[in-house]
């Protein structure tokens, strides 16, 4: 058995069956990521002592009868995650060697379900971008390669460190964030499954905020039930969040078995932009197909504002991001470029600590507030996003659940699409419209493109539904049998 | 709506970043772009259309006024770039 | 209308003035945190990880500071806005972790009201309040610590503070000294801020402009962070006259922010932290609307103790004061408190006289407050009643106040230990008249021609010879009987 091929529900059944130890298994994954993390650059900093004493403590509560929802289970954190006495970076320069003197509430309530953390995951610099090209401690490289092609692929992002360490087995599952389509994206290049739950859903405690009020921590990994598993573990009211709902957690796991009978899947004609590759939209009627087999009617709604929802986003994220974003200054904590004064050292610091995409975001976001632009821009994309919802809200009264593509490509090459940010921003359309509404969303991957790389499927629930996309999912992964795995994993021998 | 380079430097300085001269060109290409981009927006009609502020749209949970934090002197202090004493440290605005 | 003018060469100028005062809310926590709001702790003792602004930190309200606002609203008869939004003010300085205020700006909780204030001739106005609104307060920056380096201490960081704004109602100091004090007056009797100006728990920046008759408002400036009543007053004229020099002369008063020196009597520029004020509000995402329970508003309301007006009245209606009595004794409520409980049972004005002139007097002489009072309402109640029941007469009631103020011993054990029951006896008193009238025999015959006013020598004389303890009435009379 080759421990790290599991997946996050099996090990749990090994590790109840004592059919192996909880320090084997971390061991294996400790193994792979010295094997392949310095090619993949997937993590930014491995913590092998802490994990292995966590390992042993979850040996030792299986040996009591005392284990937990999670206990034992190897785990990667994204680095945006602030974890107690680890350092974490948010991918940046500007936070220096920032060790937090607290722990975020997300990774707290997993550490307290018996999670082992292998260490913190690369993504783009403060959660800004698609590719996990814009961080500081350089690109991560998806794990899958075009047949016959060895050029490295971008593993999408922002949580582009965390999906390719579960699609390359280097963990059972990983924690990602999502605020246009963090999560989904990068779950989608890199053919695992990742969830960004309702607005709300998750607590924001300790997670480096980018932008408030899209933000949303999520769970990745290679199956929607262990995703199910996770979000278990990770959701919940928490009353140092604001913006925290005050909801009972559902089975998750069990809403995976429910099946589609008698769903209505609303399929927004919208979404079928020109210029879609073929493969996509094939995939997207396989996708159909295997739901109205399965029991469920396909109905086609309209969600008339769509084409807006980037243009919406790149004036709502940016403009929060100008504001969280100005705490970092070289006064508390993290790097500090000298300067003859304040204001010298506050413009050296940031100048010298936030890469070029992070500038333009708080540069953008800077501007949409200022005198005189408020109105115009600010404001105008609050009611275009209300808008936005209002078209979710009217297509759900004939609906349960929405299927649509999740990214408008397969993942692309390293150094693609960046000489205009705009390229960039386009691998969102089809995420962040969920994004806005704050709507539960997943992605999974559904099949393979001419080139081997995975495409994946996006099912977009009504608010705290998250039951109903964790059904319909769960039914897609039946249908699809994907199993194509990537080139560089561990126990390939690669 | 385009950016002059005055601009561009008034923006950079609200935002206390320092952009080089040498900068200031391909930061007008971009900003302007990505405005002329999200300029889109102009054309929709939003009268009488509320700003969303939050996707959970519930209202503000209150926390009851007890002592609960602080006093934790070192952890705040612990990852200063400068401090002196318990004091934390800048270079002194010039006025 | 008190019809304050500046002379200037071109004429009498009218001053405009509006002041927005900040007032830190009386609370155990912060507005934002759990941490405390105690004045004058250690440095960076009283700091959550969210008062620094840490990564990933989010603010959660603290409901009491919330009741304090509307209490406060309630008290200055305004508008409460049961629903209300927080925005963030950004900038950056130092002793703003964040690079952001967490403030209200469009939509604060509480609306329009309206103060009454007293001048010193008697008359009263009535002064608009525009708003007022919860934020939170910046930390401190130490600048006198190194020469090339500024300390920062945020214990003051999130503490809760409410911006009262008042309409450009003011038109000269001693109105805004007046409507300074009166605010004051309120929040310390709402309990909602101790109204300490010089532990800078309340501090105001003044909107200053100037005007001749009849004309519209031309520009104001901005005084900031004057942090006395006395100050305030003096910023005003000082920045007055720099207005009406500048439009003398032909120029034109730009809108700026200055600060007062007090040593030199005049407002600077102040160079400003940023070249532009461009705040870029917007409503903080991490937060959601506040919105009230009418009922919750309604239970603050019964809850609020009786305010300083409706007790003037009260004062002046059920204990028979005039209005600058009652007005010096509500000014406090301890000193209210105090005086009712003297008052009560006894004649009003003569228990005012005695609190407004000697028991305030003797407080100030020892540097005590009321609250410390070395006597008693109780204690004083004693004296006073010796005095009507006519143990004691007024003069030496006054000694006996003073060592009482001395030693705290009870009036009536001083009086008897020191024998200073009041002569009664018209034997003694006819007795000591004599005495006196025969040891100034050439006074008398000066007085018997026409000089009336040897009279009050002859009752010192007197007063003197039976050691201050004759009865002034009886005095009186036996003397005139003997010198007529």
């Amino acid at each position: 058995m080759i421990l790290t091929d599991l997946t996050l529900a099996q090990a749990r059944e090994g590790l109840r069956a004592k059919k192996f130890s909880a320090r084997a298994l971390t061991e294996a994954h400790l193994a792979a990521i010295e094997k392949l993390n310095p090619r993949l650059n997937a993590f930014i900093t491995v913590t092998p002592e802490l994990a292995l004493a966590q390992a042993d403590a979850a040996d030792r509560a299986y040996a009591e009868g005392e284990a937990g929802a999670l206990t034992g289970l190897p785990l990667a954190i994204k680095d945006l995650f602030c974890t107690e006495g680890v350092r974490t970076t948010a991918a940046s320069r500007i936070l220096g060697n920032f060790i937090p003197p607290y722990e975020s509430t997300v990774t707290a309530k997993l550490k307290d379900a018996g999670a082992v953390f292998l260490g913190k995951t690369n993504l783009d610099e403060f959660a800004m971008g698609s590719s996990n090209m814009t961080s500081a401690f350089g690109a991560v490289e998806n794990p899958w390669k075009r047949r016959g092609d060895d050029t490295p692929l971008v593993p999408g992002g922002s949580s582009g460190g965390s999906a390719a360490v579960v699609a390359a087995r280097l963990a059972l599952g990983a924690t990602g964030t999502d605020t246009g389509g963090s999560i989904r994206q990068p779950a989608s290049f890199c053919g695992i499954t990742g969830i960004k739950p309702t607005y709300g859903r998750c607590s924001r405690y300790g997670i480096i905020a980018f932008a408030s009020s899209l933000d949303q921590a999520g769970p990745m990994a290679r199956t929607v039930e262990d995703c199910a598993i996770l979000l278990g573990a990770m959701a919940g009211f928490d009353p140092k969040d604001s913006t925290s709902a005050e909801r009972a957690v559902p089975d998750f796991a069990a809403a995976c078995r429910r099946g589609v009978k008698g769903l209505r899947i609303g399929v927004p004609k919208e979404y079928a932009v020109p210029g879609m590759p073929d493969e996509i939209a094939a995939l997207w009627q396989r996708g159909r197909d295997w739901l109205r087999a399965a029991g469920a009617e396909l109905v086609e709604i309209s969600l008339p504002h769509t084409r807006y929802a980037l243009a919406t986003y790149y004036i709502v994220a940016p403009a929060e991001c100008s504001s969280n974003l100005a705490r970092y200054d070289g006064v508390r904590f993290g790097r500090r470029e000298d300067g003859a004064d304040l204001i010298e050292m506050y413009e050296r610091t940031r100048a010298a600590g936030f890469g070029d995409e992070v500038k333009r975001r708080i540069m953008i976001g800077t501007y949409v507030l200022s005198a005189g632009y408020y109105d115009a821009y600010y404001l105008r994309a609050q009611k275009v996003r209300s808008l936005i919802l209002g078209d979710f809200t009217n297509a759900f009264a004939g609906c349960d659940a929405i299927l649509t593509p999740t990214a408008p490509s397969a993942a692309f090459a390293q150094g693609e699409k960046m000489d205009d940010p705009i390229t960039m921003y386009l691998n969102d359309v089809f995420t962040v419209p969920a994004s806005l509404a704050g709507l539960p969303a997943i992605s999974l991957p559904a099949g393979c493109d001419r080139a081997g790389l995975p495409l994946g499927l996006q099912v977009i629930g009504k608010p705290f539904d998250e039951e109903t996309v964790f059904a319909v999912a769960a039914e897609i992964e039946a249908a699809a049998g994907f199993s194509a795995s990537p080139t560089l994993r561990a126990g390939s021998g690669a | 709506m385009s950016l002059d380079p005055a601009t561009v430097r008034r923006i950079a300085h609200l935002a206390r970043i320092h952009i080089g001269e040498d900068e200031i060109p391909r930061l007008q290409t971009e900003l302007n772009g990505i405005l002329g981009w999200v300029e889109q927006l102009a054309e929709i009609d939003v009268t009488d259309i509320p700003p969303l502020t939050g996707a959970a749209q519930m209202a503000l949970r209150t926390r009851e006024d007890v002592v609960s934090d602080g006093g934790i002197v070192e952890k705040i202090l612990a990852n200063a770039p400068e401090r002196a004493d318990d004091y934390f440290v800048v270079p002194k605005v010039v006025e | 209308m008190s019809g304050y003018t500046l002379a200037g060469k071109t004429g009498p100028w009218e001053l405009v003035i509006g002041l927005e005062v900040h007032a830190q809310v009386i609370s155990r926590a912060k507005l934002f945190s759990g941490a405390a709001t105690v004045f004058g702790a250690a440095p960076n003792s009283q700091v959550s990880f969210v008062d620094a602004a840490f990564p990933g930190m989010l603010p959660v309200i603290n409901r009491e500071c919330v009741a304090q606002a509307v209490r406060t609203g309630l008290g200055l008869n305004a508008a409460i806005n049961l629903e209300s939004r927080f925005d963030r003010k950004n900038y950056f300085y130092a002793d703003l972790p964040a690079g952001y205020q967490i403030s209200q700006y469009q939509h604060p909780i509480v609306g329009r009201g309206v103060i009454e204030i007293e001048l010193a001739d008697g008359t009263t106005r009535e002064i608009g309040i525009t708003r007022l609104h919860l934020e939170q307060d910046a930390g401190k920056s130490l600048h006198d610590q190194h020469p090339t380096k500024t300390y920062i201490d945020l214990n003051r960081a999130g503490v809760a503070l409410m911006e009262i704004v008042s309409e450009p109602d003011l038109r000269s100091p001693e109105e805004a000294g007046a409507y300074l004090r009166k605010l004051r007056t309120i929040l310390r009797y709402l309990g909602t801020c101790d109204g300490n100006m010089d532990e800078g728990s309340m501090r105001a920046d003044v909107n200053v402009s100037v005007r001749k008759a009849g004309e519209d408002f031309r520009t104001r400036c901005e005084v900031k962070n004057v942090n006395s009543v006395r100050f305030v007053m003096q910023a005003i004229e000082a920045e007055a006259r720099r207005q009406i020099a500048v439009w003398e002369e032909g120029g034109v008063v730009e809108q700026e922010t200055r600060l007062f020196e007090p040593a030199r009597g005049i407002t600077r520029s102040m160079r400003s932290k940023e070249d532009a004020h461009d705040y870029r509000y917007f409503p903080d995402p991490d937060l959601l609307p506040l919105v009230l329970e009418r009922d919750w508003v309604e239970v603050l309301r019964a809850g609020l103790p009786e305010l300083p007006d409706a007790k003037k009245r009260r004062f002046m209606h059920d204990y028979g004061l005039p209005a600058y009595d009652a007005g010096v004794l509500v000014a406090e409520q301890a000193s209210a408190d105090y005086y009712e409980a003297l008052a009560r049972g006894r004649d009003g004005k003569f228990a005012a006289n005695w609190v407004i002139g000697d028991l305030f007097a003797a407080l100030n002489r020892t540097g005590r407050s009321i609250e410390t009072s070395p006597v008693s309402p109780a204690a004083l109640g004693e004296l006073l009643d010796l005095i009507t029941d006519g143990t004691i007469n007024g003069r030496i009631a006054k000694d006996v106040f003073e060592e009482m103020v001395e030693s705290g011993e009870a009036p009536g054990a001083i009086v008897a230990r020191k024998n200073l029951r009041q002569v009664t006896d018209s034997g003694a008193i006819e007795q000591a008249v004599a005495g006196v009238l025969a040891a100034n025999a050439d006074k008398v015959a000066e007085y018997k021609s026409g000089k009336e006013k040897l009279f009050g020598f002859f009752v010192g004389q007197v007063m003197k010879a039976m050691a201050g303890k004759g009865n002034p009435a009886l005095v009186n009379e036996v003397l005139r009987r003997a010198l007529s």
